[in-house]
């Protein structure tokens, strides 16, 4: 075998064993933070939570949900303030259906903030001991969920680092695994690229469809793409217009054929490569990935970033060989030797596939979890009420 | 590979895999196609280059796709980016 990981309770894996602190509101979140500082825990810096209506209240219900569900996730302890959209105890339930232990305080019900942070801090103690008891165990393939991600895009992401993903992708797809591509911003000029690997006439309808709908939106606004994408890094990078940025950005799912369209945050039904809907902002893809149940997250970038995620290793690769010497702390894996033809990208393929086996065992952590990097945020869609 | 990269045998375009000075004659090659040119510009890494002829409003090629429209006729060995080339997606200033 090839993977060990945590085997929870309703069968999925897991292969990190955080103990997540979930709170449902901004209004909470300071609060569910000291406790998990306290205590030593992971924490979702959820600053959205209130006021959320219709299909953007979809969104963030079924993100926190997923996100306490993902396997990576040990235990969840849910911190609502009271009075909020997103109920805490309708949280709570619904994550439990996973099986896994799950509790739930309410600022305004659990005696203010002094006393919420004890009874919580008690309970993610008690947690603490309880989950060394969870051992890995070699799984198969078909149990991960790779999410791949590309941000900070320069050239070399599109003709260096997303074709060396796509290969670890190919990979996980031929052993059985799910990958999952996002961004469908940067499918925009690209996308009659994916249509032509649909596994069937309705997955290339809804790819086409999906593409469309972003693009209306932008008419319907009166806005130019132009102002955002390429971004200035982007150009600086040499990346022209959103077409060349989407063709090389669609290198990283590899080449199996699409198997399934996915809403943001939703779980896959299918194996294989799926593409998830949502916008490209890294931070906001890295959530709706990991609420997918994406485990691990390869992130390709040109020019650099640190961000990662507070419940899956986020595992940076770069092909552009200034960016691994000026960000080397950040940089789990730089793409060396391709422009003097010392190295292909098949080669490099096969060399990140067995890093990210490594991370995924625990044998190491990826630069993002080293330095604590935790960021999270997600897709909202209509006004604020 | 060269010192340029050029991804479809149907691109106009070749990326700069390292900085090249303005003067230069450099060779990009696809498979059994070879393209002489003469840089019109100093071309820093990952930036592109016109290795053919491109009239005022022909489509930019690249990976084998459109990546935009040219703005000017731009010669083979000149800078391609944002100065000459549009977008045609996502251009609701236009709609």
């Amino acid at each position: 075998m090839l993977l060990y990981g945590y085997p929870r309770e309703n069968g999925t894996i897991g292969f990190r064993n955080h103990i997540l602190v979930l709170p449902t509101v901004i209004c909470a979140e300071k609060t569910a933070r000291i406790m998990a500082e306290k205590a030593g825990v992971s924490i979702a810096h959820n600053f959205h939570g209130c006021g959320h209506i219709g299909e953007d209240y979809k969104i963030a219900k079924r993100t926190l949900e997923g996100i306490g569900k993902n396997p990576n996730v040990a235990a969840v302890l849910v911190v609502a303030l009271g009075c909020e959209k997103i109920g805490g105890m309708e949280l709570a339930q619904e994550i439990s259906r996973s099986g896994k232990p799950v509790e739930v305080l309410a600022i305004q019900k659990d005696g203010g903030t002094a006393s919420t942070i004890e009874k919580g801090v008690n309970i993610l103690e008690r947690w603490k001991s309880e989950i060394e008891n969870i051992k890995r165990v070699p799984v198969g393939m078909e149990n991960l969920l790779l999410g791949v991600k590309c941000g900070g895009s320069d050239t070399f992401s599109g003709i260096i680092a997303n074709p060396v993903v796509g290969i670890a992708a190919d990979k996980v797809v031929s052993m059985g695994g799910t990958v999952l591509l996002g961004e469908v911003t940067e499918f925009i000029g690209a996308e009659q690229c994916l249509v032509k690997r649909a596994a069937n006439e309705e997955i290339a309808y809804q790819i086409k469809t999906m593409v469309n709908e972003y693009e209306k939106t932008m008419m319907s606004y009166g806005v130019d793409i132009r102002g955002t994408q390429p971004s200035l890094g982007n150009i600086e990078g040499g990346l022209t217009t959103i077409e060349e940025k989407s063709l090389g950005a669609i290198h990283k799912g590899g080449k199996s054929p699409i198997q399934e369209v996915i809403l943001y945050g939703q779980k896959p039904s299918k194996r294989g490569l799926v593409i998830m809907d949502g916008p490209s902002q890294d931070v906001v893809c890295n959530t709706g990935m990991t609420a997918s149940g994406a485990q691990i997250i390869l992130f390709t970038t040109g020019l650099g970033t640190p961000v990662g995620s507070t419940i899956a290793p986020v595992v940076k690769i770069t092909g552009t060989p200034e960016t691994g010497i000026k960000m080397g702390c950040n940089m789990d894996y730089i793409v060396n030797g391709i422009i003097d033809g010392k190295n292909s990208i098949e080669k490099a393929g096969e060399e990140l596939f067995n890093l990210m086996l490594e991370i995924l065992n625990g044998k190491m952590l990826c630069c993002a979890e080293e330095l604590g990097f935790d960021e999270f945020d997600f897709y909202r869609t209509s006004v604020n009420p | 590979m060269g010192r340029f990269i050029m991804i479809d045998g149907g691109d106009n375009v070749a990326t700069a895999l390292i900085g090249e000075k303005e003067g230069e004659s450099v060779t990009i090659y696809f498979e059994e196609k070879r393209f002489e040119v003469m840089l019109k510009d100093t071309i820093a890494p990952g930036h592109k280059i016109a290795v053919r002829h491109i009239l005022c409003g022909q489509q930019v090629i690249k990976y084998g796709y459109p990546i935009g429209t040219a703005t000017e006729d731009i010669l083979p060995g000149q800078h391609v980016h944002i100065h000459n080339v549009e977008s045609t997606r996502g251009r609701g200033d236009k709609a």
